[in-house]
């Protein structure tokens, strides 16, 4: 039965205000089914207030093997990140 | 003891939700999928936790050395009063269905109206099981409708299971003696006002899913009177086995 099930992935928001988050992945006949699947694995133990789930096959990865040309670039640019200012002590959250 | 009527009242609503969370209980492990598995032993644990509810406030009545332990595991099982249709087995996952599914429908209609008692207590626990029987309800109709409007298989699966489950929803609309005076005193639930909703209800999932209703007006009863079938004897062995080996064991 299952292995003719699709593999769907789950995605929560724990808090209203926060993001869904990816939580992991379960087998289901249809979103209906993956829905209430998700709910019973992921959000028993109360993690949660929204759930998505999307069919795995819809979702288009990089590929490790081009990590080199996609990510090393940006590894030698620091002055990408904002850091080279001094933040007054009266501003918070930054 | 006082409330002996309260107490019968109260039993006959918790050996219910704790003989049907022990069957799902046995499918921790066994489930057909994790999914599944993982749905109905949260069920399970949905049901015990409503359970443990309805002991406490009976072993306060009961007063004494009475506990929710000493109520839920030293009874013996002509003590038990649970309806026939919860202590059927798990066949197959078909069976399992269609036995939540036959009893949910009629779960949630009854905490409808016990959320109406005039006793605070069984109207609290109503209105906190309600939310759970909710979910109960709609995950054991969608498995009706999926496995009814299924496969050829499941179909046929599906409909032996609601035709050979059929004979015990009638014993759901039974009233004791005790039952009558809950009733009278406005602390119980009139289960045969809810009867004919409860079957249009039923009808209406079972119409979705393409199966058949069955037409049997043949119905068995018994399990409100302490009377069980062949499989009572099974689960409280198994349920009993660790308080009955070593006495007031605790975790």
């Amino acid at each position: 039965m299952k292995k003719k099930w699709p593999l769907w992935e789950v995605f929560v928001r724990s808090k209203n205000g926060l993001e869904h988050r990816h939580f992991g992945s379960l087998h289901a006949a249809d979103a209906e089914m993956a829905l209430e699947n998700a709910r019973d694995v992921y959000t028993r133990r109360n993690e949660g207030v929204s759930i998505w789930v999307v069919e795995s096959k819809h979702i288009t990865a990089s590929n490790p093997e081009h990590n080199g040309e996609l990510f090393e670039p940006a590894q030698d640019k620091v002055y990408r990140h904002p850091t080279f200012y001094n933040v007054p002590d009266d501003v918070k959250h930054m | 003891m006082k409330n002996t009527d309260l107490y019968n009242y109260i039993l006959g609503i918790a050996d219910n939700t704790l003989i049907l969370g022990q069957r799902l209980g046995e499918l921790c492990g066994h489930g057909p999928s994790l999914e599944t598995d993982i749905a109905c032993t949260n069920i399970s644990l949905d049901l015990f936790g409503q359970t443990r509810s309805y002991f406490q406030y009976a072993a306060k009545l009961k007063g004494g050395d009475s506990t929710e332990d000493s109520i839920a595991f030293l009874r013996t099982e002509r003590q038990y009063v649970n309806v026939l249709l919860v202590e059927q087995p798990n066949k197959d996952f078909a069976f399992t269905i269609a036995r939540q599914f036959l009893f949910d429908v009629f779960h949630h209609l009854f905490l409808e109206q016990l959320q109406q008692s005039k006793d605070v207590n069984l109207s609290a626990i109503a209105n906190k099981a309600i939310k759970e029987v909710s979910y109960h309800q709609r995950f054991s109709s969608d498995w009706v409708k999926r496995l009814g409007d299924g496969t050829a298989e499941s179909k046929e699966r599906m409909q032996d299971a609601i035709n050979d489950l059929w004979r015990y929803t009638d014993e759901l609309f039974h009233t004791t003696d005790s039952d009558l005076v809950m009733i009278k005193e406005g602390i119980g639930v009139d289960v045969k006002k809810f009867k004919d909703s409860y079957y249009q209800r039923v009808n209406e999932i079972l119409e979705e899913a393409k199966l058949e209703i069955p037409e049997s007006k043949y119905f068995q009863k018994g399990g409100k009177k302490g009377i069980h079938t062949e499989h009572m004897g099974y689960i409280l062995s198994d349920m009993q086995y660790m308080q009955r080996t070593y006495p007031n064991m605790t975790w």
